[in-house]
């Protein structure tokens, strides 16, 4: 009798990644990216959303990218940051898990009788966790900027950097405005989050949704996802949490394929409080013939960018 | 000022014509790209498995191309895990290749202080040796009771063996077999630890 | 309850309606699991977590109650209470499911009669006789000497219940009005009378306000229609009173009626991927397969006598006979014959605790000389790291089977001891074997995970080199064992020569691998015809069938690997029954009856399971009916009727003798019938309920390479102010050896860091990423500070406590390195199963690094100069020996 159950990849019976009744993509209407620029066979924009009030902090989202995608360790101190000793994204973490101690009235989640701090001399503390990743911009400025076209957006209005054509110019770096994009130190290229790209176009789930034991990553139609947290904000607010806020949703504002439910001011989670603002500023420096002003162009970016974190 | 008035010029030569009239999507796209696929999708074969941390038991399916272990992630069959995986059931793979592992016997002589290498086959047979040997030097057939009686013990507790939490019901179950056939008594694993 | 295991599986939390998470911190040690906690959230339940840190569970809990480490029987037995004296228990099932009504011997006295002890307890021998514990009129065995006793107690269950004769499924004494003075409920009433939430409030530092608060909520989910479970971990355990805690919170659940039901019952999460298959299976000294105790040593005892002596008549444990001599029969195969007694005697025998630490202290001692380690690293993941590796350093032999060189294996070379020159590799005569251990991808075999279900995990590569599984080693081992002692006519060879080794082999790329499948078939068992059995109801006493572990009887019913079956979860009941198979008999809520009333009709329709079916005379429902299939709930069993028999129709708890959950429990644990709150072997407070300050019956052993902190009251107490806790980080597993060779785990955690409030960082001048020194009795190890409001200092007795946290993942190998938490523990333990104190000790601790060198040995020789001159120690250590008795 052989030992092993054997299985050839696709033959299985279910469609694993139809966890929840998901319909297939290519029933999806198509949403309209930002920058209508993909021809041929556009898909529905995929993406993610954040729950961060179901985070635990338990970082195998940034496991399970580094296993997928080969993204080298980054082993270091120490940080004495609460739990983070990731330390923020860059080239070589393409997903960070924020842990922000506050002390301040716990009872913003869904309070119900429980929810009123109780105790005296006790002080209010909540721990806040949420992971952080590139957020797939609606108009993204990095794509803008690449001058070699390494950067290109997918048929999932996803944006992806191609190692393969990449130069290492370094101009991304310098237009995002969440610090997302870095340069790897051992190649000089730049690296971030793909969405998983080989998997979306096999119809899996990028691999950190697909480990996230909570649900807090969720991968999905981008109308679909924003239809969902447009749900459970409404839940939560009905349930007295008034600070929780959808962040990167609209796309009145600033559209991102990767959006976040929050319990606090983005600031708090080391996310700038309003992105347009940052791009635009960095625009007004920003001109076809300005090309060699984007060294300035990065440096008050950086400043910029630095203030928020 | 809409940056989209201004049309990078490296993105008109890539412009190909069509909807893409940035040069930012499909023209860009190089044929790495445009012909990536999962590795998962060029895997030998899927293995069932669980994951072998902590004893939630997750499902975990392992990807195996060439006889090597391309991808381990979470079973999204499994009614326990639903496919999911916590840092260290995502970090499997790491586990099994770890740069740390051993692959060959190692042999400390008594006061050495080098490990040397040894054959497994020999060292199996040592450590059958040792076995005996101890046994032999530490057997109580028997003890008197407070009433001056005999009483049989048939055991050693000249050698101890800790482990089995992390091993497989049938491993734990060989142990037990022949440690109690040989008089062990003090067989233990992490359940005190 | 009866029972080893997880009442229930971890997919039930979600339809819970409140979550208490006691002594487990389940968003970080099993985060896929706690997925059911967040979905029972989403649905409207309520969480709660108690712990003394504010960990990652609290933080998506409604409700975090920070207690002081140690004193969750007082926080328990306050809950306890406050059902009681509001009358929130739900009474149905409380007369009829539980031992409520039954009455006790007249010479029974409380704890509240004396003192803190109950009644039987023996200075001299520093145990209890548990005799006037027993119920009323039952006849008594009183066995000579040490009991027969089973598996670890609460965490696993035994019989050894010397329960007497019932009359018609009843004890004869009982008043099921609950007013008899003597009988359980009101006993239990009394037991926890001054468990006032003020009290509560003095011992563990919980507002009072907030224990009342967590109490309702707790009684308010429970009753016919709601059902609060309980979640605990293996740290729950590591106390000296850590049975008695697990006690504690099955008496609540009994008493609200939350046993055997949806959404109810006690989650038993455990930290090892197979942790309940070795105890199932055990690799545990006073164990045989499926709870059956190793026999103790007697005058003359043949079987019969043995499970006379270890057995109840009623119950299922009635049939111990037939589990037992089957399990000789795949012990010792045709050799085992009616004639020669099933080779019983070929079963060593017991004399008292050979558990690990014993063995350990064996070998510091010279009498243990060779020592077997197979994926475990005692150097770095057991307490009193330094007497473990002092251990090491002295015995003949080492073997250590593993997938890295771990601490263990290089203690010679590389340990802290090398560092303060203790250690000279040139005179460590110990021999080691380090054999390199396949994975869990290269080699098939089965894992029983938390909620008692197995299953099977195929194999997906070769192991290279010389990597094997443990089966090929120990199955080679045998082999050889057996060819070399052939020969031998020597009768202690007799059962290595008779032993069932025959198991098909299969060449593997060259390697001779046993089949796994064969040894799970032999631990199914089969019956005269070599057929596979189908359940355990069919494992016969006369030889005529084999089963190698009763409780997994079935896992191979039908020829078939019933745990590697993997229907997908999507295509299944939410109970998914075709998913692994559960013992026992694919059961996955235990003791289900309970989810229907006496009469056998649901309690209502939102919490069903399992009901009786009048037209087809049996139970149905989505789970397997844990109960006879097709007995009446209005059964009423003769006198004489035995073993499962004797249970009647609405006794849902058929592993005990009378069927009923057993509040207060007349015998099998050594430290009383009832949970009672005592204080930490080390603890800067007196225990406010009672002179008796800590279990009188726990394990001591007080020598030098053990040395115990002063605590309350002694003299030196002073200098080990603060309380001490260890714990595992999400990004790491246990000693390390899992994690700190990876390197995506690594830098998740790099470095050992200790974890202290803003307060008592101020009252030390510790800084937030700088460095700190922890100082115990055994040793002092150095750690990066956090400072951190998420521990924050308690009010106890008007005193504040500051804790210091720590995790204990680290030791000297691996692709981050750091000094072990488990070095500042000392060995005391739990008298029912041997489990160390790991959660709770006293300690020092004072900003910058540790010396090193030499001078670390003098640096912590004159802390224990200051907390008490050696001989003093040593007297004092005699003393507290005599007078609790302490066993060594």
């Amino acid at each position: 009798m052989s030992d092993q159950q054997r299985i050839l990849p696709g033959s299985g019976t279910t469609d694993p990644y139809n966890i929840e009744g998901r319909e297939a993509p290519e029933t999806r209407p198509l949403i309209p990216l930002g920058q209508k620029s993909y021809d041929g066979d556009q898909q529905p924009r995929m993406g993610f959303f954040t729950d961060t009030t179901v985070c635990i902090g338990c970082k195998a989202c940034e496991v399970a990218c580094k296993e997928w995608n080969d993204v080298p360790d980054t082993i270091g101190e120490l940080t004495g940051n609460s739990y983070d000793n990731t330390g923020g994204l860059g080239a070589d973490n393409w997903r960070h898990v924020a842990f922000i101690e506050q002390r301040k009235p716990i009872y913003l989640q869904e309070n119900a009788h429980l929810g009123t701090p109780a105790v005296e001399g006790e002080p209010d503390f909540r721990w806040l966790m949420s992971s952080d990743v590139c957020k797939h911009c609606t108009e993204a400025p990095c794509l803008d900027v690449c001058p070699t076209g390494s950067l290109f957006r997918t048929e999932f209005g996803t944006v992806v950097v191609q190692e393969d054509i990449c130069n290492g110019c370094g101009y991304c770096v310098s237009a995002c405005p969440f610090g997302v994009l870095e340069q790897r130190e051992r190649d000089g290229r730049v690296w971030k989050c793909t969405l998983c790209y080989d998997r979306t176009k096999d119809g899996l789930e990028p691999a950190c949704a697909q480990a996230c034991p909570t649900d807090s990553i969720q991968y999905g139609p981008l109308d679909e996802l924003r239809e969902k947290a447009n749900g459970r904000l409404d839940m939560l607010v009905e349930a007295g949490a008034s600070d929780a806020r959808l962040y990167g949703a609209n796309e009145e504002e600033y559209g991102m394929g990767a959006f976040f439910l929050l319990l606090d001011d983005p600031e708090v989670y080391g996310l700038p409080p309003d992105p347009e603002v940052v791009t635009r500023k960095f625009r007004s420096l920003w001109g076809p013939a300005a090309v060699a002003a984007s060294a300035l162009a990065a440096g008050v970016a950086a400043a910029f960018i630095g203030g928020n974190r | 000022m809409n940056i989209h008035n201004f049309i990078p010029a490296w993105s008109v030569l890539r412009q190909i014509g069509g909807k893409d009239k940035l040069g930012l999507g499909k023209a860009a796209q190089s044929s790495h790209q445009a012909n990536l696929t999962p590795r998962t999708a060029e895997a030998d074969e899927v293995v069932k498995s669980i994951c072998p941390y902590c004893a939630v038991g997750c499902g975990q399916r392992v990807f195996v191309k060439d006889g090597e272990v391309t991808q381990i992630e979470g079973d999204p069959d499994s009614p326990i895990s639903r496919g999911r995986l916590c840092p260290k059931g995502a970090a499997s793979r790491n586990y099994v290749q770890s740069p740390m592992r051993e692959y060959k016997v190692k042999y400390r002589k008594p006061y050495g202080t080098e490990w040397e290498e040894l054959d497994l086959e020999t060292a199996v047979d040592m450590i059958a040796d040792r076995i005996i040997k101890t046994r032999e030097e530490t057997w109580q057939a028997t003890m008197e009771n407070e009433d001056g009686e005999e009483i049989n013990l048939r055991r050693t507790l000249g050698i101890a063996h800790l482990g089995g939490a992390t091993l497989d019901n049938e491993e734990n179950y060989l142990m037990k077999k022949l440690y109690t056939a040989l008089g062990v008594v003090q067989v233990e694993n992490q359940a005190r630890i | 309850m009866g029972r080893g295991g997880a009442t229930t599986f971890q997919q039930d939390l979600a339809n819970s309606d409140c979550i208490v998470d006691i002594g487990s911190n389940m968003a970080e040690n099993h985060p896929v699991g706690f997925q059911w906690v967040m979905e029972a959230r989403l649905r409207g339940a309520k969480v709660i977590h108690v712990d003394p840190r504010y960990t990652r569970t609290s933080a998506v809990s409604h409700l975090h109650v920070p207690l002081r480490a140690g004193t969750d029987i007082a926080f328990l037995g306050g809950i306890v209470n406050y059902i009681l004296e509001n009358e929130r228990y739900f009474e149905e099932y409380v007369k009829t499911y539980t031992n409520a009504p039954t009455i006790i011997e007249e010479d029974f006295k409380d704890t509240e009669d004396l003192d803190g002890l109950f009644s039987g307890w023996d200075p001299e021998s520093g145990s209890y006789d548990p005799s006037s514990w027993q119920y009323a009129g039952m006849t008594v065995h009183s066995s000579a000497g040490k009991r027969e006793q089973g598996g670890l107690t609460g965490e696993q269950s035994s019989p050894g219940s010397e329960m007497g004769k019932l009359e018609g499924g009843l004890p004869p004494e009982m008043d099921e009005t609950l007013q008899h003075e003597r009988c359980v409920f009101q006993l239990l009433k009394k037991h926890y009378s001054r468990y006032t939430p003020e009290m509560v409030e003095q011992i563990t530092g919980v507002d009072r306000n907030l224990f009342t608060q967590v109490a309702e909520t707790i009684c308010e989910n429970s009753g016919r229609e709601r059902t609060t479970s309980f979640a605990y971990a293996v740290g729950w355990t590591q106390h000296t009173h850590g049975v008695q805690n697990i006690r504690t919170a099955a008496i609540i659940q009994l008493l609200l009626g939350n046993i055997g039901r949806p959404g109810g019952g006690i989650m038993a999460l455990r930290g090892h991927a197979s942790i309940q298959g070795s105890t199932d299976i055990p690799t545990l000294f006073n164990i045989l397969p499926g709870y059956i105790p190793m026999p103790h040593a007697h005058q003359g005892q043949d079987l019969q006598q043995f499970i006379d002596r270890a057995a109840p008549a009623t119950g299922f444990w009635g049939n111990m006979r037939a589990y037992t001599v089957s399990l000789l029969k795949s012990y010792f195969g045709d050799a085992a014959t009616r004639e020669n007694d099933f080779c019983f005697d070929y079963l060593p025998r017991l004399t008292g605790d050979h558990s690990i630490y014993p063995a350990v202290m064996g070998m510091v001692d010279g009498w243990c000389k060779g020592f077997l380690v197979m994926g475990q690293n005692p150097a770095v993941g057991a307490a009193n790291g330094k007497l473990q590796r002092l251990a090491l350093a002295n015995l003949d032999w080492l073997v250590v089977r593993d997938l890295y060189e771990c601490e263990t294996a290089s203690f010679w070379h590389d340990s802290p001891e090398i560092e303060t020159g203790e250690f000279k590799p040139e005179e460590i005569g110990t021999e080691v074997f380090f054999m390199p251990a396949a994975s869990h991808v290269e080699k098939a075999g089965s894992f029983t995970n938390t909620q008692r279900l197995l299953q099977w995990r195929h194999k997906a590569i070769d192991p290279k080199g010389d990597c094997r599984s443990e089966l090929w080693f120990m199955y080679h081992l045998g082999r050889k064992i057996k060819e070399k002692l052939s020969g031998s006519d020597d009768p202690k060879n007799h059962p290595i020569r008779d032993l069932k080794w025959d198991y098909p082999t299969e060449m593997e790329n060259g390697v001779e691998e046993p089949n796994p499948h064969s040894v799970l078939r032999e631990i199914n068992g089969w019956d005269e015809n070599n057929s596979a059995l189908g359940s355990y109801l069919q494992v016969k006493d006369d030889g005529s069938t084999s089963c190698g572990c009763w409780i997994y009887c079935g896992v191979y019913a039908n020829e078939e690997n019933q745990a590697a079956r993997r229907k997908p979860g999507q295509e299944q009941s939410w109970v998914a029954p075709e998913w692994g198979w559960a013992w026992p008999m694919n059961r996955r809520i235990l003791y289900n009856r309970a989810s229907a009333d006496p009469e056998g009709k649901p309690w209502s329709e939102r919490k069903k399971c399992v009901w009786w079916d009048e037209d087809n005379g049996q139970w149905t429902g989505y789970d397997v009916p844990d109960f006879s299939p097709s007995k009446r709930p209005d059964y009423v069993p003769e006198d004489d009727a035995q073993a499962e028999d004797a249970i009647r129709g609405d006794k849902p708890f058929i592993m005990q003798a009378d069927g009923t959950g057993w509040l207060y429990v007349p015998a099998g644990l050594t430290d009383g019938p009832m949970p009672t709150h005592y204080e930490p072997e080390e603890s800067p407070f007196d225990n406010a309920l009672y002179g008796q300050r800590a279990n009188p019956a726990r394990q001591r052993f007080p020598r030098n390479d053990n040395r115990y902190n002063p605590s309350y009251g002694q003299p030196g107490s002073e200098v080990f102010p603060y309380v001490l806790s260890t714990y595992r980080l999400t990004e790491h597993h246990t000693a390390g050896g899992m994690s700190r060779t990876t390197e995506h785990l690594s830098e998740l955690m790099p470095e050992m860091f200790c974890e202290v409030s803003p307060e008592l960082a101020e009252e030390r001048g510790l800084e937030n990423g700088g460095w700190a020194t922890i100082v115990t009795m055994r040793s002092a190890i150095e750690a990066r500070v956090l400072v951190t409001d998420r521990l924050a200092p308690l009010l106890v007795q008007g005193q504040k406590t500051y804790l210091v946290g720590m995790p204990y993942h680290w030791g000297s190998r691996g692709i981050v390195t750091g000094d072990s938490a488990n070095d500042l523990l000392g060995l005391v333990l739990d008298p029912n199963v041997h489990i160390g104190e790991y959660k709770v000790a006293t300690c020092d601790i004072r900003p910058g690094r540790r010396p090193r060198g030499p001078v670390l040995v003098e640096f912590v020789e004159e802390y224990r100069r200051r907390a008490g001159a050696p001989e003093r120690v040593e007297e004092f250590s005699r003393n507290l020996e005599n007078q609790n008795g302490g066993e060594s």
